[in-house]
Order: C-alpha cells, then sequence, then structure tokens
C-alpha cells in the first residue's frame, strides 16, 4: 500500500473573544494530529461532538488555516506536496484531487444554483471543459449517483434530502478525485436512505478507486464501512486501529467506552443498566491537565492525571493507543455483544 | 395484563389547508400504553410518529383535526376521551403536563431562556400541586438529584444556557417529572446527543420508569434505541402503524417488509467475513399527497402483488399481540395471481 | 448533415430547460399577500404620475392667477343637464361665483352650478418636453378655453393650481427617494459587503462606524448639514445635495442588512463548497452569495425608500430642504404651515394624505417583499 496523504503534528488553536476590554482565551481543537491515510482504503475518523474530527477534516482539505504541523500530499510519482503552506492560487490543481461531501444537504447546495450549474461549477471554476463535453460530463456523473437527466433543471428544494446527498457527491466526484472526505456525510438522512448512500459511495469507491476519509460519530456505519479508524477525544487521536481489531479489542479506554454506549439493533443483546459510563466530554477550554479522557476514565490512575499518554503501537500490532496502560489493560470489544444476523 | 392506561383506538388525524386537499397524516392507529412499559413508535421523518404523539396532548396545530378515533385515557378522574375534550379546557390543562407530560429533542426550545432551571420546575409544582415556593424548591433540588444532575442545589441557579446538552435534557426530564406523571411521552429525547450521553439517558429514564411506575411512549427513529429501551413496538410508515408488537418477538419475526427492510437498512455490528451488504429499501418516502391507494408501502414494496396497490390491509394478528397490516400475512401470491 | 440533430436521451441543454428561478418562486409567494399586491399598484400608479408629470398635470404649476387665491375645488363631472330635460355625458367643471360675507365683508369664491366650463380628455395645448426631451403638445386634460378656471383640486395662496403641484412634486418627491436608496444602496452593500466576507477588525471598526452615525439624532443633523448648503445654489444642485444628505444616513441600515446575510452565508456548506472547488473570492461573492441575498436586499431598500421620502418632506417642510420654486410635498406643505390658511383652504392638505399613503404603502409593499423573500417562510 501507498501513503497518499500524511498529518504531521497537526495542531489547531482557536483564539476567542480577545476584544477591545476583554483577554483573548486560547482554545485547542487539535492537538499534534499525527496520521497517514494508505491510498484506496477507508479511514474512518469518530469520536463524539467536539473532539475535534470536523476540524481535522477542514484542517486537511485546507477549509480553515491550521496553526502548526504540515499535510502532505503523496503525488502519483512519489513527489510529496505539503499542501497548509500553499496560497489559495498554489492549492488549486490539488483541490481536483481532494474533495468533501458535506453533511448536511440542506445547507450544502446553493439554493439559487439549479443542480445542473452546482456539479458543473468545478468543472468550470477549473476550466476543464466546455459546452457539449462539459454537459455529458455533468450529466453522467450524475447518473453514476442515481439522479436522472432530466431533473438537472431543478433547484435543489425540488429534491429529498437523501437526492440532494447525493447531488453533493457528485459535486464531489466530478472532478475524478483521488481522495474524498466525507463529513459526517449520512448523519442527517433516515435509515433506509442512509442504507442507500452508503451503497452507493461503496460503490463508487469501487469504480473511481477512491480514498475515502470518512468522518462520522456513528460507529455501527463505521464498522461497516471502514476499514481502519481514528479514534478522536478532545482533540487528541487516543487511539487508531484497523476496524475489526477495534471493535474485537478496543486499546484505549474510550474506545470501550463508546462501544458500550453504542445501542445495538436486537433487543436479546440488551446492554441493560450501566453505571461504568459517567460524565460528559468537559469543555474544550478546560481541558484536563495529563491524558485529557482521565476525568471520565475508570482505569485512571495519578499517573494519568499527572502525565499525558503518547500514541504509540501496542504490542507490536496494527493498534496505537494513547494510554498509559494500553499494553495491559483487556478492554471490551462490541462483537461478542453483536447478534449474529437478524433477519434470517 | 395490568390495566391499560391510555388506549388509542382507531385514530385518524387529519391536515386541512386552505390551497390543498386534506393530507391524513395519521390513519386509524391503535396503540396502547401500559403504566411500567414503554411503547417505542419507530418510523422515519414524516411517518406520523410526532403527530400521534402530539395528539395525546392535544398539542396540534390549528389545522390538524382527529377525525376519528378515541384516545381513552385512565387517569386520576376515571376515563376520559382526549380526543374530545378541548385543547385548551381545564381538564385537558390537569392532564397536560400533571399527569402526562413530554420530553422533546431539543431542550432548548422547550426551556425558558431566561428562567433558571430550578424557577421553571418550582412553577410547575406550584402550579399543579400547590405547594410554597419553598417547599417546591426542595422537591426541585431532589428531582434534579434523582435525575443524575450534580450539585443539584447550585445547578438550580443556573440557565439552560449554562448547561451542557446532556445536563439540560436532564433538566427537562426534571421538569416532566415534576408531578410525577403517569405517562411520559419522549419525542426523540436522544437523538441530538452523544452516543455516551444518550446511553446515560437511556439508563436514567429506565431507572426512573422503575422507581415511578409510570408508563413511558418514546419515539425515534433508532432501531437501536428502541431495542435498548422499549417493551413493544410500533412500527408507523406514512401514518400507518404497518406493524406492531412485543419488541423481542419484532425484532425476531418481523412480519411486515417495511419493518424488515428497516432491519436489513441498519449496519449491524459484524466482523469482516460475516458483513453482508445492505439492502436499502428503494426509492424514498412519498409524500402524504401521493401516498398509494391501497397500502402505503406498495411503492416501494420488494413482495408488492395482486391486491396491494388497491387495498388497504387489514390489521391481522400475527400472534398474541403481534399485528401487521399486510396482505402476505392474509393472502400468498399464488392464490392472490388466480 | 441533417438540420435539427436528434438529441440523445438524457442530453437537455441546460439553457432551455423549464426552470423557475428564485425570482418567479418570490413572485408568487408575493402574490398571497394581498395588502402588498393592492399596495404594489398604488406604488407603480405613483411612480407612473410621477413620470408622467408634464402630460398629467392640467397647467403650469408655478403659472398665477391673482383673481382665483384660495379658490376651492371644482372636482370633475360628468353628466349635464339638457335643455330638453334629459342628460348627456360631458365632462366638465363649474365656475365659481363670487360672494361677500356680510359681516366680515370678506369676499369668497363659491360654486357655481350654472356655468359649466367643458373639460376635453387628451387636449392639445402649448408645446412642451416631457421628461425634459420628449416634444408633446398634447396633455392628459385640459379645458378649451385657457382663460377658463380650471382647479380640480382648488388653488393656493398665488391661485396656482394644486393639482398640477402635486403631481410635480410627486415626481420630486418620490425620485429623491428612489434616487436616496439607490445613492444607500450602493454604499451600504460595497461597504457592508466588505465588511461581512473579509471580516475581522475591518469588520469591526465599519460597524463601530455605522454605529457613530446611526446614534446622531437624525434631524438635527440633517438640519445642519442642509443648512450649510450655499443658498445661491440652484435647484437641481440643491436636489442632489439634499439626496446625499439624505443616503449618509441611509446607507447604513442597508450595510447592516448586507453584512449580516454575508455573515451568515460565509459559514454556510455551499460557500465553503465553492471555496473547495477553487473559486475565487470574485466568483464565490458574485456568483454563490449575491445571488443568494439580493431577495432581500431588494426587500430591504423597498423599506427604506418611506424613510428617504419622509425626511425629505420634514426637511422642506421646516424650510430647510428644498426651497420653491421646486416643487415637491414637502415644500407644498409649507403652504399649510398655519391655522387660518387651513381652515380657509383645507385642500392646501392634499400632499399630506398622498405622503401617508404613498409611505404605507410602500411599508406594506416592502414587508410583503420581505416575507416573500424568506425561503424558510411559507
Amino acid at each position: 500500500m501507498t501513503t497518499l496523504l500524511s498529518v504531521e503534528n497537526l495542531s489547531k488553536v482557536y483564539t476567542l473573544g480577545g476584544g477591545l476590554f476583554k483577554q483573548s482565551r486560547e482554545l485547542v481543537a487539535l492537538n499534534d494530529i499525527n496520521l497517514t491515510v494508505e491510498a484506496g482504503e477507508t479511514l474512518a475518523i469518530v469520536g463524539e461532538s467536539g473532539c475535534g474530527k470536523t476540524t481535522l477534516g477542514r484542517c486537511i482539505i485546507k477549509a480553515q488555516p491550521v496553526t502548526e504541523g504540515k499535510v502532505f500530499y503523496h503525488q502519483d510519482g512519489g513527489q510529496k506536496v505539503e499542501l497548509t503552506s500553499l496560497d489559495k492560487r498554489a492549492i488549486k490543481p490539488w483541490r481536483r484531487d481532494i474533495r468533501m461531501i458535506f453533511q448536511d444537504p440542506m445547507s450544502s447546495l446553493n439554493p439559487n444554483m439549479r443542480v445542473f450549474d452546482i456539479v458543473a461549477e468545478p468543472l468550470r471554476v477549473h476550466r476543464i471543459c466546455k459546452g457539449r463535453e462539459l454537459e455529458e460530463r455533468v450529466v453522467s456523473t450524475l447518473a453514476k449517483v442515481g439522479i436522472p437527466a432530466d431533473a438537472i433543471g431543478r433547484y435543489p428544494h425540488a429534491f429529498s434530502g437523501g437526492q440532494r446527498q447525493r447531488i453533493g457527491i457528485a459535486r464531489a466526484l466530478v472532478l475524478d478525485p483521488k481522495l474524498v472526505i466525507a463529513d459526517e456525510a449520512v448523519s442527517a438522512l433516515d435509515v433506509s436512505i442512509q442504507a442507500q448512500v452508503l451503497n452507493l459511495l461503496d460503490d463508487l469507491k469501487e469504480e473511481f478507486g477512491l480514498t475515502y476519509i470518512f468522518i462520522s460519530h456513528d460507529l455501527g456505519v463505521v464498522n461497516y464501512i471502514a476499514d481502519r479508524v481514528v479514534v478522536m477525544y478532545l482533540g487528541h487521536v487516543v487511539e487508531t486501529s484497523p476496524t475489526e481489531l477495534l471493535f474485537e479489542r478496543p486499546r484505549h479506554p474510550y474506545t470501550e467506552m463508546l462501544l458500550e454506549a453504542l445501542p445495538i439493533a436486537d433487543p436479546t443483546r440488551r446492554k441493560g443498566r450501566n453505571k461504568e459510563l459517567k460524565g460528559e466530554i468537559p469543555y474544550l477550554g478546560n481541558r484536563p491537565q495529563g491524558c485529557p479522557f482521565h476525568t471520565r476514565c475508570k482505569y485512571a490512575e495519578d499517573k494519568c492525571r499527572a502525565e499525558k499518554p503518547v500514541l504509540r503501537p501496542i504490542n507490536g500490532t496494527a493498534q496505537m493507543a494513547a494510554c498509559h496502560f494500553a499494553e495491559t489493560l483487556n478492554l471490551k470489544g462490541a462483537y461478542d455483544a453483536a447478534p449474529q444476523k437478524v433477519i434470517a | 395484563m395490568t390495566k391499560p392506561l391510555l388506549s388509542i383506538n382507531d385514530m385518524s388525524i387529519v391536515f386541512t389547508s386552505p390551497d390543498e386537499p386534506d393530507i391524513e397524516a395519521v390513519r386509524q392507529v391503535d396503540l396502547t400504553l401500559t403504566p411500567g412499559k414503554t411503547l417505542a413508535l419507530v418510523g422515519e421523518s414524516g411517518c406520523g410518529k410526532s403527530v400521534t404523539a402530539r395528539a395525546v396532548l392535544r398539542l396540534l396545530d390549528k389545522n390538524a383535526d382527529i377525525r376519528t378515533g378515541e384516545i381513552v385515557y385512565d387517569g386520576r378522574d376515571g376515563q376520559v376521551d382526549i380526543a374530545r375534550l378541548k385543547p385548551d379546557s381545564t381538564a385537558m390543562r390537569s392532564i397536560r403536563g400533571a399527569q402526562i407530560s413530554m420530553i422533546f429533542q431539543e431542550p432548548m426550545s422547550s426551556l425558558s431562556p431566561v428562567h433558571t432551571i430550578g424557577n421553571q420546575i418550582d412553577e410547575i409544582i406550584v402550579l399543579h400541586e400547590g405547594l410554597k415556593p419553598k417547599q417546591a424548591r426542595e422537591r426541585t433540588i431532589a428531582l434534579l438529584d434523582q435525575v443524575g444532575v450534580p450539585g443539584a442545589r447550585d445547578r438550580a441557579n443556573a440557565y439552560p444556557f449554562e448547561l451542557s446538552g446532556g445536563l439540560r435534557q436532564r433538566a427537562m426530564i426534571a421538569m416532566a417529572l415534576a408531578c410525577t406523571p403517569k405517562l411520559l411521552i419522549a419525542d426523540e429525547p436522544t437523538t441530538a446527543l452523544d452516543v455516551t450521553t444518550q446511553a446515560q439517558i437511556l439508563d436514567l429514564l429506565r431507572q426512573l420508569q422503575d422507581d415511578f411506575g409510570m408508563a413511558m411512549l418514546f419515539i425515534t427513529h433508532d432501531l437501536g434505541v428502541v431495542a435498548e429501551i422499549a417493551d413493544d413496538i410500533a412500527v408507523m410508515y406514512l401514518g400507518d402503524v404497518v406493524e406492531q408488537g412485543d419488541v423481542f418477538e419484532v425484532f425476531k419475526t418481523p412480519k411486515h417488509p417495511y419493518t424488515q427492510a428497516l432491519m436489513s437498512s441498519v449496519p449491524q455490528l459484524q466482523r469482516k467475513a460475516d458483513r453482508v451488504r445492505l439492502q436499502p429499501i428503494k426509492g424514498t418516502v412519498p409524500s402524504p399527497k401521493d401516498r398509494p391507494v391501497g397500502c402505503s408501502f406498495t411503492s416501494r414494496c420488494p413482495h408488492a402483488f395482486g391486491p396491494c396497490a388497491g387495498t388497504r390491509p387489514e390489521r391481522t394478528q400475527v400472534s398474541e399481540g403481534h399485528m401487521a397490516r399486510c396482505h402476505l400475512l392474509t393472502h400468498t401470491k399464488e392464490e392472490a395471481l388466480v | 448533415m441533417a438540420v435539427d440533430t436528434v438529441v440523445p436521451a438524457g442530453h437537455v441543454a441546460p439553457a432551455k430547460l423549464k426552470r423557475e428561478s428564485q425570482l418567479a418562486l418570490m413572485w408568487r409567494r408575493f402574490k398571497r399577500h394581498q395588502l402588498a399586491v393592492v399596495s404594489l399598484w398604488i406604488v407603480v400608479f405613483f411612480y407612473l404620475v410621477a413620470a408622467f408629470a408634464e402630460f398629467l398635470a392640467p397647467t403650469d404649476p408655478s403659472a398665477y392667477s391673482a383673481r382665483y387665491t384660495y379658490a376651492p375645488p371644482q372636482g370633475l363631472q360628468f353628466i349635464v343637464a339638457t335643455e330638453d330635460g334629459g342628460w348627456a355625458f360631458q365632462p366638465h367643471v363649474n365656475g365659481y361665483k363670487t360672494e361677500v360675507d356680510p359681516k366680515a365683508m370678506r369676499r369668497s369664491f363659491v360654486i357655481d352650478p350654472e356655468v359649466i366650463i367643458p373639460v376635453q380628455f387628451f387636449a392639445p395645448s402649448e408645446p412642451y418636453y416631457l421628461a425634459g426631451f420628449i416634444p408633446m403638445s398634447i396633455k392628459f386634460m385640459g379645458v378649451e378655453n385657457p382663460r377658463d378656471p380650471f382647479y380640480v383640486l382648488g388653488a393656493d395662496r398665488l391661485g396656482r393650481d394644486m393639482l398640477s403641484r402635486l403631481i410635480h412634486g410627486t415626481r420630486i418627491s418620490l425620485s429623491i427617494g428612489l434616487a436616496g436608496v439607490t445613492l444607500s444602496l450602493f454604499f451600504g452593500i460595497v461597504i457592508g459587503g466588505f465588511a461581512g466576507y473579509y471580516g475581522g477588525w475591518f469588520d469591526s471598526s465599519v460597524m463601530r462606524v455605522v454605529e457613530f452615525i446611526r446614534s446622531m439624532p437624525t434631524i438635527p443633523l440633517w438640519l445642519g448639514l442642509a443648512a450649510a448648503l450655499p443658498k445661491d445654489w440652484s435647484a437641481l444642485q440643491t436636489y442632489f445635495a439634499i439626496t446625499i444628505i439624505l443616503s449618509l444616513i441611509g446607507w447604513t441600515e442597508l450595510a447592516r442588512v448586507v453584512r449580516g446575510r454575508f455573515l451568515s452565508l460565509r459559514t454556510e456548506d455551499f460557500v465553503t463548497a465553492a471555496q473547495l472547488d477553487g473559486a475565487s473570492d470574485w466568483r464565490i461573492v458574485t456568483r454563490h452569495m449575491v445571488p443568494s441575498f439580493t431577495s432581500h436586499i431588494i426587500a430591504a431598500a423597498t423599506l427604506a425608500i418611506p424613510g428617504m421620502i419622509l425626511a425629505e418632506t420634514a426637511l422642506s417642510f421646516l424650510g430647510l430642504g428644498l426651497q420653491p420654486p421646486i416643487v415637491s410635498w414637502g415644500t407644498l406643505l409649507q403652504e399649510a404651515q398655519n391655522i387660518r390658511t387651513l381652515a380657509t383652504a383645507p385642500w392646501l392638505l392634499a400632499p399630506g394624505v398622498c405622503v401617508v399613503i404613498v409611505i404605507l404603502s410602500l411599508n406594506f409593499f416592502g414587508d410583503g417583499l420581505r416575507d416573500a423573500a424568506d425561503p424558510h417562510g411559507r
């Protein structure tokens, strides 16, 4: 496998307040993030609200400036381009290769533009083609995501949520990208529509040879679609692992907690009362000292309160975790609680 | 079997509009709620589950009309048919909030932003129970403590915006429980929450149900949450309850194609080797205006056959307490083709 | 090759697509507001009057006649009794006769139903220029003999025709509103747009300036500025100067609206999407953002016009805005300043009635537009 994208020591700090009469405060949204994305894989970034997963996605694609760190995009020939230092003009060619799908199908499509123009816009901006060729390319891309050609003259409000998300996908794919960042792309959709879109993303990946960064809070969906998972908590990567290993045997207590909390659509596997889930995500502004998770961690000891653990490979496996006791803790996975199959 | 607390019989709700033809948002729904039990109302957006719940509290918009059916509530003052009460009558008001209360998806929309949560809960207690403010505050603190708000005495003086999403939801639950209601209606109470907070709130609701013995009507679109909390389930599609019954039985042997399809749309937690491709329901939910004449699921049903397009299936009993509306239960395909 | 090539299925030329533009949608929503639709017609009527002032006004607004000071309104009538006891269609006005109050020995005009002065529609007239450049020699209505009195709405202190003055005043008052708003709109969009799109210190400083301007009491400010205008300026110069003074305040409100829309649009995903497409700032602003709020701007601008008209009227009424001989609603109302005049010649208040009607209509119309422009509204 070849690396397609690597993120090195990425940090993002927001400065809040700081008016005429106020001291500004710093809010660390991303803290020293390191990760790589391999060509052809689906890398999921999971975590609860405020963990920084969306910010990370936006920093990678340079929709937001980063405070520190580097993002390398690996070209076909093996050369690396550092994206964060490029200015608007210089990054434009790479915007063809890295595209994004947004969460909200309502706000991500311009209500004043027709579907055709929405999907054609990237082609026009990059001056890739025009006239008949442009038209054909837009129509065929829309056809691939299941939007019929007779609908291209309509405005977004004429479409249902699922169809709008398909249009958003078409806009991302029309430039033949290499890497697609899907930010909660199915979260706003109804269950049956969500399944359609997940299948569509799967098929398109096959057809176009795509790599996905799939940002989600839904572990069930992540288990279904991802090859590898990055778990984030309070702006830190706490665990990265191949999907199956992560669900089989998580290495970080936070991952265990997430899996524990995940409701499973089978009443016979009901989890019942669970006193071990405790606390809530602290506000980003008052981040705990030491391990960011120690305030909610049932395994926390003094060391956790004092010293910040580093992300490291655990016992020589493909799993990495940032927990002082990752090597020794025996954490509970999710599969043993999973049903065989609900419907025969 | 315990006596039902509330039974909805044959209820239809119609939305009228001056420009457009009437829309039947809920069609002939039958539901039963028993003390100490949770009924989950499941369906995708626009299926009528929220409308059904709001009808019980008579919180429907002006243009909605309960055309037929009854909502028999067996409350403190004997049986009443809520469907016949005026929405703003004294009788209705003494039920709403005091005997039946509701929690919502977004607590901010039902909590007043300019009053402390303590004051808001006090007010309800004073209003419905006639306690003195001092006593009411003690009750409030006890309630907040019970729903797991840490430092309840201090937090009672907090404004809603000062609380996190989870705490806000807890405060709203405390408010709903202020008068120890017999029925709690929960409209997607965990949808906006993170998964760990959701698990905590579900725990809390279960705990409170054990303590107070109330009945619960739980509205959600998440089958995982249903499996976690419900005793009974009712699946709605386009205003119809297509299947209802005991949650274990319905999950094990779903009889309606829609229930089946819904369940195979959710990714299961399986290892790679066992993973099967999702089988989504084709197409999208038609708008209630274009509802098929017969079974409302006809246009998307993989098993649709002869009678489906023209005749609305009757409620058919599958087993004790397990009902479904599907022609497959009464006809075989071969029989219908003849 | 055949001329009409068959377009393969699935290839629809985008230009030919059936579509309903945002404006068409807005118009459909607007039509549901009956009051707003009625107001729209009233506003259109007044602006038409303003546009065709020379054609509609029966006489020159400054033509005076000492014989008919404070002549009461004649009213337009259409039916005359014929000699054989029947009736005939004949648009006409009645003449005047003078009566002397025996106590006060004051002369006053009374309508004399005996005298019938026929009125002609599309009557020939002295040659004049419509809007200053279209030569015309026909008026909407006139009397056959130019010496006959023709005061449908009465006459003022100098025996000038109120109707003609009102019509010409409409032109000045309404156009000053429009010109002021156009100017405000220009400043508002440019300044507010920059502030909203770039944000940061520029936005903060612009907003502080806006707040500073808005915190100043407007009437004294206008008075001060208007009083500073040189007295020897021509009518045209004063007119433009007043417009500029009015829009100096007016732009702040529009700048706020524009900035607010920009700020909220900037965080919309579709704008981020356009940035990620690699579109330039200019393209994002013109192609993606501006079309999303033109309708809001139109509504805000419509709601700003009444303020301008009222301000002009107020200034001129106080004698600090436009000066006679310029005819505007404000200068006309100046004539109606003392109670004695009002008691003898209440018709001098007609411009006030016009102000109220136009302001109300513009407000209702603007409200309707605003509601229609809001995509979340039903």
